[in-house]
């Protein structure tokens, strides 16, 4: 079983400049968080929701392809299975990034006043689940499970770099499959706490599939960029062929129409139904200007991306690969944006640097995080017993 | 015996990695014309036999688009144009209704179109004259071997050259195959009567099972079960009843909820003098009024009430509604005949609930009015 070690691959620090960028665009970020928050608290706390929502996509997505690679016994992902696993280190900074919301939640939640509560039938039968203890105790026995469970895996990942010893991919296999399950629960909760919960008369069972299936779009986005990127400059494992772009490629592609399947789904049977109780919320989205980006939302993020990568050749061809990968990211961020905002601004789209200042924010975390880790770690997971297989895989 | 023409050389190959090899040398030797046959498809064949990308994917595109545009008109046409429905209260042409629709046909129309396109128009099916139908080569490659056939067609082709390129290439069991023009000219006859026997045997063999299948296999045990049900159908006799009936009358003193029984059956007097019309002349009642004696009184009766039947005769013509006589009957008499009959007419009082027949009264008197309408009305 140690065939991994004829693999050719050589660790190279990742250039200065990426660095730079990083800290210049956490630096902005977080100049213009810290200065929206003294502008327009309210604003930048829902700012700060779809921040969270975007970050714990990227970050929890990242680690449940790290898992379903273990389970499925999957060998094509193998020999980048680092880039899933290095990005999931997001799930760190979660804590930090809910802190802010912490001090808002009165003027985010309109469930949280007792006195709404007590005058409103509805959210008086909601009160059992949506109450300030409870949400508490989930928002931090989420993020605690997250993070044990990050640490766990890819630690076992980490040490098989030095031991090479293939029962430790029997481990990780265990503690994925323990994890799964986790993830699914727990993805439908925080969906439902953090971005339903926002409009508390309302609800729909499909929710959490729907944050689901845009946060594992959103991840594969993430990690093809990341991929595609550092193959290019040849940071990676050496043999990385068009059928590793390929399986990427078709992944975004088919979490693309998933997202558009689930959206419809959900859209469709409202429509159909009719009941006051639910159609508000999409009414709500149909008003003003909000109807422009409603209408927008299905061009961003199912038809662009739908043509964008329909073809074979597109999904195998690196610069098609690194512009749909940024624009899934982007429509990330649009489709978050459209579950929270409305929320707060009933009257019409806001947009203004303080909607920037939250996603640079993000982006500059994610690229710190990122170059921190490759100081320290391999790029590549050199003891995997699979990664051979991996490198060989072809479609 | 016709003289033989020869078609091809072919070389077989034991494993997949030495015909991918082979039909890379091959393609950059600079033949065009040759084919390579295995029992599976093999990624990478396309790179190495340096094929263009298939066309079939447009095939795919171009039918599944007019697919998903075929359904979109089809349920335009259907339900805003030629039998406009309201269905659930929403507007006649309700896209997102049309939307799985449009999908399922999509992949169908997509699936069909390909598959069907794959077989007769890119691999040329049915092709029953194939110089390489029946040949050693053939059995091999469709069971475990890989096999490569250069034509002598190829501009480059040359025989002992061939035969030292193939044998370069590493093929074992280096042939060549022939054709006669008696075989390739042979054309198969839609006629033949093997071919007229083979259809006649489909038919009989399809019909017969169906046949079977409908209307014996699904009367015998064990798959008649769906017939056996400890239930009683309507009309059918009970043996658990002493009076045999299946179907059994209220309990004794007790009516069904909702229903008041009609106190004055076959007493028109005394329904005129003691029954008084519940309902006020608003609008609302008297659109139900009227959408009532449109749909059961107009056959007969006629829009306005003046007899002229639209039955041409199936049915005897009544009386007009504008008598002196109706006129002056009261709103308990009419609502009497309606519910009880009279003469010809049955009663209505299954078709109508109480509410609807009292409406459909005010609503004759609104018909009755404006024929004899008072000198008053007209201020």
């Amino acid at each position: 079983m140690s065939s991994s070690h004829n693999v050719e691959y050589q660790k190279k620090e990742l250039p200065a400049k990426i660095r730079t960028i990083g800290l210049v665009l956490f630096i902005i970020g977080l100049i213009g968080v810290t200065a929206s928050y003294f502008t327009d608290s309210s604003r930048s706390a829902f700012n700060n929701i779809i921040m969270l929502s975007f970050l714990t996509s990227v970050g929890l997505g990242s680690l449940f392809l790290v898992a379903v690679e273990y389970v499925a016994g999957a060998v094509w992902s193998t020999p980048f299975r680092r880039i899933p696993e290095f990005l999931s280190t997001i799930l760190l900074v979660l804590p930090v990034v809910v802190i802010p919301l912490l001090f808002k939640l009165g003027d985010i939640f309109h469930w949280m006043h007792p006195e709404v509560v007590e005058a409103d039938k509805v959210l008086k039968g909601k009160a059992p689940y949506l109450n300030v203890e409870f949400f508490m105790v989930r928002v931090v026995l989420f993020i605690l499970l997250w993070i044990l469970f990050y640490y766990f895996i890819t630690r076992t990942s980490k040490k098989q770099d030095s031991t090479f010893d293939p029962s430790l991919t029997k481990k990780n296999i265990k503690l994925s499959a323990a994890f799964i399950p986790v993830f699914g629960i727990t993805i439908s909760f925080f969906a439902f706490d953090w971005l339903m919960s926002l409009e508390p008369h309302w609800f729909s069972t499909i929710f959490g599939v729907y944050y689901f299936s845009g946060s594992i779009l959103a991840a594969f986005a993430a990690v093809t960029f990341v991929v595609v990127m550092l193959n290019e400059n040849g940071y990676l494992v050496k043999g990385l062929t068009n059928d590793h772009y390929y399986s990427l490629g078709a992944f975004m592609f088919a979490f693309t129409n998933f997202w558009a399947y689930i959206a419809f789904s959900q859209f469709l049977l409202i429509w159909y139904a009719n009941l006051p109780e639910e159609t508000f919320w999409f009414l709500q989205r149909w008003e003003g200007n909000w109807i422009y980006y409603t209408i927008g939302l299905i061009f961003v993020r199912f038809a662009i991306p739908y043509f964008g990568l329909l073809s074979q050749p597109s999904k195998m061809e690196p610069k098609r690969l690194k512009i749909m990968s940024v624009w899934l990211l982007f429509a990330h961020w649009y489709d978050l944006y459209w579950l929270a905002m409305p929320n707060y601004s009933k009257d019409g789209i806001l947009f203004s640097w303080i909607e920037i200042a939250f996603p640079v924010l993000s982006v500059g975390i994610v690229i710190l995080l990122f170059v921190q880790l490759s100081k320290k770690n391999n790029l590549v997971a050199i003891g995997d017993p699979k990664l051979k297989r991996g490198i060989d895989f072809r479609l | 015996m016709s003289d033989k023409i020869l078609y091809s050389y072919t070389g077989i190959f034991d494993t997949p990695d030495e015909i991918i090899h082979a039909a890379e040398k091959t393609s950059e030797y600079g033949f065009k014309k040759y084919d390579v046959h295995t029992p599976y498809p093999l990624h990478g064949m396309n790179k190495a036999m340096k094929l263009p990308p298939s066309k079939l994917g447009y095939v795919a595109l171009v039918v599944g688009l007019s697919g998903a545009l075929a359904a979109l008109l089809l349920m335009f046409w259907m339900s805003a144009v030629d039998y406009p429905i309201i269905i659930g209260g929403k507007p006649f042409f309700s896209f997102p209704a049309y939307v799985p629709v449009m999908f399922e046909v999509t992949v169908l129309s997509a699936s069909i179109a390909t598959v069907l396109t794959m077989l007769f128009i890119f691999f040329k099916l049915p092709n029953n004259a194939h110089p390489l139908h029946d040949t050693d080569y053939m059995k091999k490659v469709s069971s475990n071997k890989y096999g490569i056939s250069i034509q002598a067609e190829d501009e480059k082709f040359n025989e002992e050259q061939v035969k030292i390129f193939l044998t370069g290439l590493g093929a074992k069991e280096i042939t060549a195959v022939y054709y006669d023009n008696d075989e390739i000219n042979h054309k198969h006859k839609i006629l033949e009567p093997k071919f007229i026997g083979f259809l006649l045997f489909t038919a009989l063999l399809t019909s017969g099972v169906s046949y079977f299948v409908l209307n014996k296999l699904l009367y015998m045990p064990p798959f008649d079960w769906m017939m056996e049900q400890d239930k009683l159908n309507p009309q059918a006799t009970s043996t658990v009843f002493a009076d045999g009936f299946g179907m059994r009358e209220p309990v004794e003193g007790t009516i069904s909820r909702g229903h008041l029984p009609y106190l004055f059956k076959g007493q028109p007097e005394a329904a005129e003098i003691n029954l008084a019309n519940p309902l006020p002349f608003t609008k609302p009642v008297l659109e139900m009024g009227q959408k009532k004696f449109d749909t059961f009184c107009s056959p007969c009766h006629g829009y306005h009430g003046e007899g002229d039947s639209r039955l041409r005769g199936q049915f005897p013509n009544p009386p007009s509604l504008h008598s002196e006589k109706i006129r002056n009957w009261k709103d308990g008499r009419i609502f009497h005949v309606i519910t009880d009959g009279q003469n010809v007419i049955p009663s209505y009082s299954s078709q109508m609930t109480t509410e609807e027949r009292w409406a459909v009264v005010n609503y004759i008197r609104v018909l009755q009015r404006a024929l004899n309408a008072k000198e008053s009305d007209l201020k």
